[in-house]
């Protein structure tokens, strides 16, 4: 095999490595936690079905919760014992926020599904099965990336139609005090591999790199050593990498192995490379080869809070106070707060210093891709001074891994000019906190570019609606338009027809009246003969509108007589009396005229046919499926035009009773 | 138990403004000695008054603006603004010229604009500027000549003390004009206009090395008597900041490339021009090119604009030297680089990871056409 030319990505830091304290002892298994919180939200996409009731009784490794659509994963119990509740807590992230977990009772057993004990559910021949068989034990077994993101893995593998040349292993574990992945290669290296061989098969890549950092040489050799006892061709090499923040960035390790670049919004997979953090590659292989879940994981507690600094294997699920017991951590107190008593807040980081987030409480449990769980004491992490202002040193620019310019976002993140950050490729930030770390001013610049990206994407979602909605706005005022047109051009055609048609008759009246003169007769008696069609519909509206302007001046005058009226009113009595009088009469009149006119009027019988009647019903049932249709697909999306769309609803099943009732007033009439 | 909330990263590098500061400051140390001991105690007297007025200065207006004054004292950056002006004026300047130079600088130039971080323009520079418009005949005629071009004579403290503070030149102040004079570029200047290169190198300034012996105006001797090793001091001093990242080499190696290159360019017809050592070993090229022009605030900040600022600094202190009326153009140079540092910024992004090629010039709006039309 051909020795590989490492590349080398620009910036960069070297901060304290601090792994020494933690890798002194062999991993662990932590004792049974009493109680396990098991969020069903741990990865990117959607959080998983919960498929147990609270009461139930599950084994280790059940699943409890399905994957819900493509991009999701399965959880398992982690323990045998009770469901004790399900119900939403706070998450173990930087945002706080809670979501759906399944609270487990531990029954102190920690006993198998009987298919996982007795080994039935491990493929032995794995390199031979079939990769869609594979792709879903993944999946089955709710492999999500180790590393940090979560990805589901089985999303990941099923890249159909994409050629991969290379697949990067990412064990370069390059933030500080994080050891899990070292230890795991030093302890775990055959299995690694061996996950590393499916995941070869998996995606027919022509050869892998795993990329490790130069100050890991007991991993390094471990990795070697494994590879030895691998048979036949693997195409498998390990790479010693330099000791840089962030060369464990899947980006920059791409960098560093390949020499390529990961297209600005892309994926790795489109320039032929998927990317596998170690720890997955040893969960991939225990899913396939003994059927088991991922239930647990390596998790570093390390920092001068803990007496214990080491790597432990813990269920997922256990809350970071057993953590920290088990590691001796001990709350820092100064000599003051001995005296007065009192005690600050600790600082517990989940993940490394660079990129991990603050536990708000020790309740908070570990999840899939909880390296480390670091308690540091104020001198080791001292907190940030207050910053000072922005001297543009350009350390930050040198620092930056992406090539950006930190310190322009910052002035363009400050002034809040959101087109300026863009146009300097803030997206392509990876927060790998590099520019803060280096920064004199101790601005915490990695808080302004999150910020200014949350403002991006909340701008953009306004923008987008806003064009929809004018979209939509322009579309109507056409429709109006042309509608309006249209009346107006029907209104000339007939305004043209009726001149038309009066010059007809006129035209024919003259001619009649010559020829009445011709024979003698009188024309005006003819005209009066025909008698003028009576416009029912017009008087009734008169009457209607005179009952309603007696009525008025009937209050008013009601109102004057009572007192409640103003003053200068009240002087007007007798003229609204006398208006009282002279509407009454014209009621009356008109009153008389409409009993008249409905005399005169031959009765009009309205022809409606049963078979009519149901037609229109048919019609409003099928509208109303289909307003039933939209409204449920709002209500998955979660769109705001739900209330509109009930309200229409409404209104149709308002409509489709009353057609109802035609009906059966139809019928009863009919019989 | 409820923990601390903060955002990452939580690891510090424990850097600070006034580490870098205090660094820049120290590195100035082996050019101020390099003065003094060949042109006596006249910087050591500006540097001290310097310091005081800009102290005094940044602590009133920061109570004027209602800002902390302790923490904004204490990072050093008036100290470093009062210390390149003390070493940029000529020794024997009167009192008040140091005076009026720094308070400009302090107010003016640097609260004005919002303080630290927020001027467009070297305070120092625009300090200089101003006193070299407004009092020329101080600013030409106060500097001092090396020591051995006095019989091994120099003024004594209590003495510069006097020239400094009697509030003239020492020519008023009645002191031997041997002491004082213009520099070498100045008079190489003057004198090409009549003599060849050969007759001025003959002169004092030039002609004699540090023991004080005429070296006979041999055709080698292209320095000015004790500026060269001011230079190279600055200079040692600015590469152990460029060793310790203080700054990048961008701007200080464009500056004197582009300088070097238009001096030599120039300057192979010493008989007209000021040849190319005069132009890099005298004056204020080195303390220009590593402490002056890589004021980080002022200067351009990506890799690619500190080149071209740089060079930019470089070429107009050519141009100025050679067809300016002024002596040095350092000030003047920078300054007008000042002007232009935001626009190069713009147009010299650097290619981010991931993308094919830099994005440059100004941000264009998301494509709004539809909305137009």
């Amino acid at each position: 095999m051909q020795p590989i030319t490492l590349h080398s990505f620009d910036g960069g830091i070297h901060p304290q490595e601090n792994k020494h304290q933690s890798t002194q002892r062999a991993i662990v298994a932590l004792p049974l936690p009493a109680q396990l919180i098991v969020p069903v939200g741990q990865h990117i996409g959607a959080p998983a079905d919960v498929i147990v009731s609270i009461g139930d009784t599950v084994l280790k490794g059940q699943d409890i919760a399905h994957p819900k659509g493509f991009v999701s994963a399965a959880i398992h119990a982690p323990t045998s014992g009770k469901v004790v509740a399900i119900e939403q807590r706070e998450l173990p992230h930087s945002s706080g926020l809670e979501g759906t977990c399944v609270i487990i009772d531990s029954d102190g057993q920690d006993q198998w599904l009987e298919e996982i004990a007795n080994g039935s559910q491990g493929i032995n021949d794995y390199l031979d099965a079939d990769n869609d068989v594979l792709i879903k034990r993944i999946r089955d077994c709710g492999i999500t990336g180790m590393g940090g993101a979560g990805f589901p893995t089985s999303v990941k593998m099923a890249v159909k139609g994409k050629q991969i040349d290379t697949l990067v292993i990412n064990a370069a574990e390059c933030e500080p005090y994080i050891t899990s992945d070292d230890m795991l290669m030093r302890e775990r290296a055959l299995e690694a591999i061996r996950g590393i061989q499916i995941l070869m098969k998996l995606t027919a890549a022509d050869n892998c790199l795993i990329g490790i950092e130069d100050n890991k040489p007991e991993a390094i050799k471990a990795m070697e050593d494994a590879l030895h006892k691998v048979h036949g061709e693997h195409h498998i090499t390990v790479v010693t990498i330099p000791t840089k923040y962030p060369s464990g960035g899947e980006k920059q390790l791409i960098k560093i192995l390949t020499g390529k670049e990961v297209p600005s919004g892309g994926i790795p997979a489109s320039i032929g490379i998927v990317c596998q953090n170690i720890g997955t590659c040893e969960a991939i292989y225990r899913a396939i080869a003994e059927g088991k879940p991922l239930i647990s994981r390596i998790t570093t507690i390390t920092g001068d809070s803990v007496e214990q600094p080491q790597n432990v294997e813990v269920l997922i699920g256990t809350p970071v106070k057993h953590l920290l017991e088990f590691a001796g951590f001990k709350q820092e107190k100064s000599l003051f707060q001995k005296l007065l008593g009192t005690e600050s807040k600790p600082r517990i980081i989940m993940g490394g210093p660079m990129m991990g987030f603050t536990l708000s409480n020790d309740e908070l449990p570990i999840l899939k891709s909880s390296n480390c769980v670091l308690a540091p004491s104020q001198k080791e992490l001292p907190a940030n001074d207050i910053a000072s202002e922005c001297i543009r040193c350009g350390l930050c620019t040198e620092a930056c891994p992406a090539d950006l310019l930190p310190q322009q976002l910052y002035w363009f993140s400050k002034a809040g000019e959101l087109d300026k950050a863009e146009q300097h490729n803030i997206a392509d930030c990876i927060e790998c906190g590099a520019c803060s770390y280096v920064c004199p001013s101790q601005i915490p610049l990695v808080q302004y570019y999150r910020h200014t990206k949350g403002s991006i994407k909340t701008e953009r979602a306004a923008q987008d609606k806003s064009n929809r909605s004018k979209v939509r706005f322009e579309a109507r005022q056409d429709r109006l338009d042309r509608e309006a047109a249209e009346k107006e051009a029907k209104r000339q055609a007939r305004a043209a027809a009726a001149e038309k048609a009066q010059a007809a008759k006129k035209a024919a009246a003259a001619k009649a009246a010559e020829e009445a003169a011709k024979n003698g007769d009188s024309p005006a008696t003819e005209a009066s003969a025909k008698p003028e069609p009576v416009d029912l519909e017009k008087l009734q509206k008169q009457l209607s509108a005179a009952q309603a302007g007696l009525k008025k001046s009937m209050d008013k005058v009601a109102e004057i007589k009572a007192g409640e009226a103003e003053a200068a009113e009240s002087e007007k009595l007798e003229v609204f009396e006398k208006a009282v009088a002279t509407r009454r009469d014209k009621v009356k009149l008109l009153a008389q005229q409409v009993a008249e006119a409905k005399k005169a009027m031959p009765p009009v019988k309205k022809e409606v046919s049963r078979e009519d009647i149901e037609k229109k019903l048919r019609a409003q049932q099928d509208r109303i499926e289909k307003s039933q249709q939209r409204l449920q697909l709002a209500q998955e999306q979660g769109l705001d035009t739900l209330p509109a769309l009930q309200k229409g609803l409404d209104k149709q099943m308002q409509k489709l009773k009353e057609l109802e009732a035609d009906l059966a007033q139809f019928d009863k009439a009919g019989v | 138990m409820a923990f601390m909330n903060i955002t990452s990263p939580h690891a510090h590098g424990g850097n600070s403004t006034s580490r870098i500061m205090l660094l820049v400051i120290l590195a100035t140390v082996p050019g101020i000695m390099a003065l003094t001991y060949f042109f006596g105690w006249g910087n050591l007297i500006n540097i001290a008054l310097a310091a005081f007025t800009a102290l005094v200065c940044e602590a009133l207006i920061l109570k004027v603006r209602k800002r902390p004054i302790s923490f904004f004292l204490k990072d050093n950056s008036a100290l470093l603004t009062a210390v390149l002006l003390g070493i940029a004026l000529p020794p024997f300047a009167p009192w008040w010229v140091t005076v009026v130079a720094v308070s400009f600088a302090m107010i003016f130039a640097k609260h004005l604009y919002g303080g630290l971080g927020n001027n467009p323009f070297n305070p120092a520079m625009v300090g200089y500027a101003l006193v070299l418009i407004s009092f020329p005949v101080q600013m030409t005629t106060t500097w001092a000549m090396p020591f051995f071009l006095t019989d091994g004579q120099v003024l004594s403290f209590s003495d510069t003390l006097s020239v400094t503070f009697s509030g003239s030149s020492p020519l008023v102040a009645g002191l031997s004009d041997a002491f004082s004079g213009a520099t070498p570029l100045d008079t190489y200047k003057h004198l090409a206009k009549n003599e060849t290169a050969l007759e001025i190198l003959q002169g004092p300034l030039f002609a004699s090395d540090v023991s004080g012996a005429a070296s006979g105006g041999s055709a080698s001797n292209w320095f000015a008597g004790g500026w060269e090793f001011v230079n190279i001091a600055f200079l040692i001093g600015g590469l152990a900041l460029l060793a310790l990242r203080i700054f990048t080499w961008h701007i200080p190696f464009s500056l004197l490339a582009a300088l070097g290159t238009c001096s030599m360019l120039f300057g192979w017809d010493a008989d007209l021009y000021v040849p190319w050592s005069l132009h890099i070993f005298t004056g204020a090229t080195m303390l220009g090119a590593f402490f002056i022009a890589t004021d980080p605030v002022t200067a351009s900040t990506t890799p690619l604009g500190k080149i071209i600022y740089g060079a930019g600094i470089g070429i107009l202190i050519f141009v100025i030297r050679t067809w300016g009326a002024y002596p040095d153009a350092v000030a003047f140079a920078v300054l007008l680089m000042n002007f232009a540092a935001p626009m190069i910024d713009t147009y010299t992004q650097p290619r981010t990871y991931g993308h094919e090629k830099a994005k440059r010039g100004l941000a264009t709006k998301p494509d709004t056409s539809d909305e137009e039309g």
